[in-house]
């Protein structure tokens, strides 16, 4: 008498993802909800385990530089804590699957450093192929390429920034025009996809009055432009845009042209290699035989009803559609929908809450002590999700276990800082799969 | 939207409370506005462009600037008076994945239908070709009626090769396709030549909005629905009905589309009192009830439909047990590759053959990707269009041969034409599916 599953997840983000592939894996039929396409396009493509200690994240100091060591000296609030060092080794295993050889890091435990647009040093625990040549513990010097038409990405001025953090190679930065005729706002896939299809495109030379054009193919034409500042770096580095759906071709064909290493550095939204993950994990989604339904928002819940036995069970979630609410039936639920920035947790002047479930969202009474009086200060807000037991499922205000049928994943739990530590996508992973294994679990149980 | 949300909106919420906590007195900082003021959903633009890289027309064609532009900028330019609305807009097919792109939930839908409507009512030259055509194209059932009441001599006359000369030179509509045939005797002939409900019911009532193609085109659409849903007990009722207006909206024909949503929501809106529920089969027909009317027009009971309309197979799934229906009939069908309908996507029913196939022994449904058949309704068939429109259908095309099966599924009329014109299949409804798995 209705849509029925054994395992429903609500958010299509990363922790969705895990935890929907992570549960079908374990044999549930898994439904995944999700108000919109995935944020993973939006996402850099980065994936952290733990950049740094969160005492220090303020201060910003030394990277962590094995974050399976760091795990266990972690307060007993990080989600960690309930998946533990095997739980995160664990997740990252499936990732590594899931990706194969389109991520690289998973040769060492220790963190990867790499260039951000904005001209960071960022430490991360798994990174695109795409970005392997750019790692910035490499000694050799790099020639940055960013385009007219790209602005997010400044190319000198990521350049300086990198050699006054002290990187060990010498870097440029250049600015060019992007080969062929283009809309000054073209978008970035649309650049993509010529560099994919290797597209021929128009070149005119400039200099000189008379002018004359030619045609040649993407790869190329970009490849002459760059030459003339190359000068003998021995890597180029170029925004995240080679490519849309074949980027290590077009990086081969790049560094032949180039005779030079070639890599991306990636990028706020809208994220190539972001989409390129969320390609590779809707894909084995789809392969495990996980249900998706996108385009409306799950809003609130249904228990069973009537008894108060089942009045702790969450019978179905409904989907607001335009006035109307469709309930999705399942045995189990997982919560993944993100933190405050994902509209996972919700507030307003009179308090904080988690809006589908209410569930228990510890924060100070007074909205002043929301906050930290620095920009960059330790905000209390940045903690704010709900908690869980050590087997993923959700606590009301006295630690007791909200829902029996109820778990949350990813951003959407309390207790971390995961911009400042760095640990957002190894939540992520750890505690959806942890959660998917739980729920799967119940169901066969 | 703007109704339904406005009626529990947040912000008003908010005030309220937070009066009577810190004594904040909100300031209103804009004057109250009588015509629609989508400046909240602007300001939620926060230009990430995540838009721009899922709208297929951006991807083929250069000079389109693409639904971050058209939506959330756009809105801001025209709320000057100095500055005209960019042609551009016409290049919009209103397919509407920009709104599912979207992470902030910008009305960008909405914003390209009301910029588009005023863009052809204030500065479309009335006389022009385009506009000519494109108000023909958009009122495909004025068409549509005359040429089905001599169906043989229109599809003669429509299939000649100096016909579709004529609509290519004169009009404006690409000779590269083949004009749908008009069915030799109209759904509502059927209809009442059967003599109405076969079935009557107190509880189990729905009202079937047809559509103009399932009426004109494809009766053997609306019949299967007739069938499958007096096999589970339902009293049908097709009341009269206009076209759903989707057309309108993408060639910025309001005025058009509010007439017939007006007529539309009044016949439809009185059977909800009496128990009905709306049910159609195409998922742009629903698309329109369900999200465009009450974005765009506030007649009395707007709301209503669409919070009681729903896709024919979504109704039936969540009233009744389908799968165990499904699980206990059995057809001789095959496999089909099935292509989801954008509009289906974006009410978040993409793919419920693939997933009631399953139940289902002797038919599978293979989901050809996520990729936009790129006709658009009236899009494909505009003759600047359609090169585009076949550039964004390639990748469909290519999933379609890809899968094992040899005849394409989806729910939507257009897409039907497209999938059959790129690949030669024959495109079958779920319904007709149904049908021959759940009636004798």
């Amino acid at each position: 008498m209705a849509i029925e599953d054994d395992v429903t997840v609500v958010g299509g983000g990363l922790a969705g993802l895990t935890t929907a592939l992570s549960a079908a894996r374990a044999g549930a039929q898994v439904r995944l909800l999700s108000h919109k396409d995935s944020t993973l396009r939006s996402a850099s493509g980065l994936v952290d385990v733990l950049g740094y200690r969160p005492e220090s994240a303020a201060e910003a100091t030394a990277p962590i530089v094995d974050p399976f060591e760091a795990i266990s000296d972690l307060p007993e609030s990080h989600p960690y804590s309930k998946v533990g060092e095997s739980g995160v080794r664990d997740a990252l295993a499936l990732f590594d699957e899931v990706v194969g050889d389109a991520y690289q890091g998973s040769h060492t435990d220790r963190n990867a450093l790499l260039a951000t647009h904005g001209g960071e040093v960022k430490p991360t625990a798994r990174y695109p192929a795409s970005a392997a040549a750019g790692l910035t513990s490499d000694t050799r010097e790099a020639l940055l390429v960013g385009f007219e038409t790209v602005v997010d990405f400044d190319a000198p001025l990521v350049a300086s920034h990198l050699e006054s953090s002290g990187v060990p190679f010498d870097v440029r930065g250049a600015t060019v025009r992007f080969p062929g005729d283009f809309r000054a706002d073209a978008k970035l896939t649309r650049l993509a996809d010529a560099l994919d299809s290797d597209e021929r495109v128009e070149v005119r030379e400039e200099t000189g009055s008379a002018g004359y054009a030619e045609s040649l193919p993407a790869r190329q034409a970009l490849a002459e432009v760059v030459k003339p500042h190359l000068d003998g770096a021995e890597r180029v580095g170029f925004p995240a845009l080679l490519g849309q759906h074949d980027p290590a071709e077009v990086r081969a064909s790049l560094e032949s042209e180039l005779g030079a290493a070639v890599f991306e550095v990636p990028m706020g939204p809208p994220s190539l290699p972001g989409m390129r993950l969320e390609g590779k994990l809707l894909g084995a989604c789809r392969e495990a035989g996980v249900r998706m339904t996108t385009g409306n928002p799950v809003v609130g819940y249904e228990t069973a009803g009537g008894t108060d036995d089942d009045g702790d069970r969450i019978a179905a979630v409904r989907v607001e559609r335009n006035g109307a609410a469709i309930p999705f039936h399942a045995e189990q639920f997982v919560l993944a929908t993100g933190g405050l920035v994902g509209k996972g947790i919700d507030s307003n002047r009179s308090g904080v809450r988690e809006p589908i479930f209410d569930c228990y969202v510890p924060h100070p009474d007074d909205r002043y002590d929301w906050f930290a009086a620095e920009a960059f200060g330790e905000h209390p807000f940045a903690r704010f999700g709900v908690e869980t037991d050590d087997d993923m499922r959700v606590l009301d205000a006295g630690g007791e276990s909200d829902f029996s049928n109820l778990r949350a994943a990813g951003a959407v739990l309390g207790g971390f800082d995961f911009a400042a530590t760095k640990s957002g996508a190894g939540v992520s992973l750890a505690t959806g799969r942890a959660a998917g294994l739980a729920a799967a679990r119940e169901v066969s149980e | 939207m703007s109704e339904i949300e406005d009626s529990n909106d947040e912000n008003t919420v908010r005030e309220e409370e937070a009066v009577e906590n810190d004594e904040f007195e909100p300031v209103q900082v804009f004057p109250e506005s009588e015509e629609m003021d989508l400046r909240p959903g602007s300001d939620d633009c926060y230009k990430c462009s995540t838009c721009d890289t899922n709208c297929p027309v951006a991807q083929v064609d250069d000079e389109f600037p693409g639904p971050k532009f058209q939506g959330p900028e756009q809105w801001r330019l025209k709320r000057k008076e100095d500055h005209d609305i960019d042609d551009s807009v016409m290049s919009c097919s209103n397919c509407m994945r920009c709104d599912d792109a979207c992470p902030s939930d910008v009305p960008l839908s909405q914003m390209h239908n009301t910029a588009r409507g005023e863009y052809v009512e204030s500065q479309m030259e009335k006389l022009s070709q385009e506009y000519i055509r494109n108000r023909i194209l958009a009122n495909y059932r004025t068409m549509a009626e005359l040429g089905s009441k001599v169906p043989r001599l229109t599809n003669f006359v429509m299939g000649l090769g100096v016909t579709k000369l004529f609509n290519e030179k004169v009009l404006g509509i690409t000779s590269e396709r083949e004009f749908p045939d008009f069915a030799e005797e109209t759904f509502r002939e059927w209809w009442s030549d059967r003599g109405g409900p076969k079935v009557r019911s107190e509880d189990k009532r729905v009202a079937y909005f047809h559509g103009c193609y399932s009426n004109y085109n494809t009766p053997k659409v609306g019949k299967a629905m007739v069938r499958v849903f007096e096999s589970f007990g339902y009293e049908v009722v097709v009341p009269k009905q206009r076209c759903s207006g989707t057309p309108m909206f993408a060639n910025g024909m309001l005025e058009d589309a509010k007439r017939a949503a007006g007529i539309n929501v009044e016949n439809f809106s009185g059977l909800i009192e009496e128990g009905y529920d709306v049910i159609a089969s195409c998922t742009s027909c629903s698309m329109s009830l369900r999200q465009e009317y009450p974005e765009l027009f506030s007649f009395d009971g707007t709301a209503s439909v669409a919070a009681h309309t729903y896709e024919a197979l979504e109704y039936l799934r969540l009233h009744e047990d389908l799968e165990a229906a499904l699980e206990a009939g059995e057809v001789e069908a095959g496999n089909f590759a099935y292509h989801a309908p954008c509009h289906a996507r974006n009410q978040g029913l993409a793919g419920q053959p693939v997933e009631l196939f399953e139940s289902l022994d002797g038919a599978t449904a293979e989901d050809v990707g996520p990729s936009c058949s790129g006709i658009s309704g009236t899009y494909g068939w505009k003759e600047e269009k359609y090169d585009a429109s076949m550039q964004i259908g390639a990748e469909m095309f290519d999933h379609m041969e890809e899968a094992e099966g040899e005849v394409g599924m989806t729910e939507c009329p257009t897409c039907a034409m497209q999938m059959e014109h790129g690949t030669g299949y024959e495109i079958r409804h779920p319904l007709e599916v149904l049908e021959a798995a759940l009636v004798e």
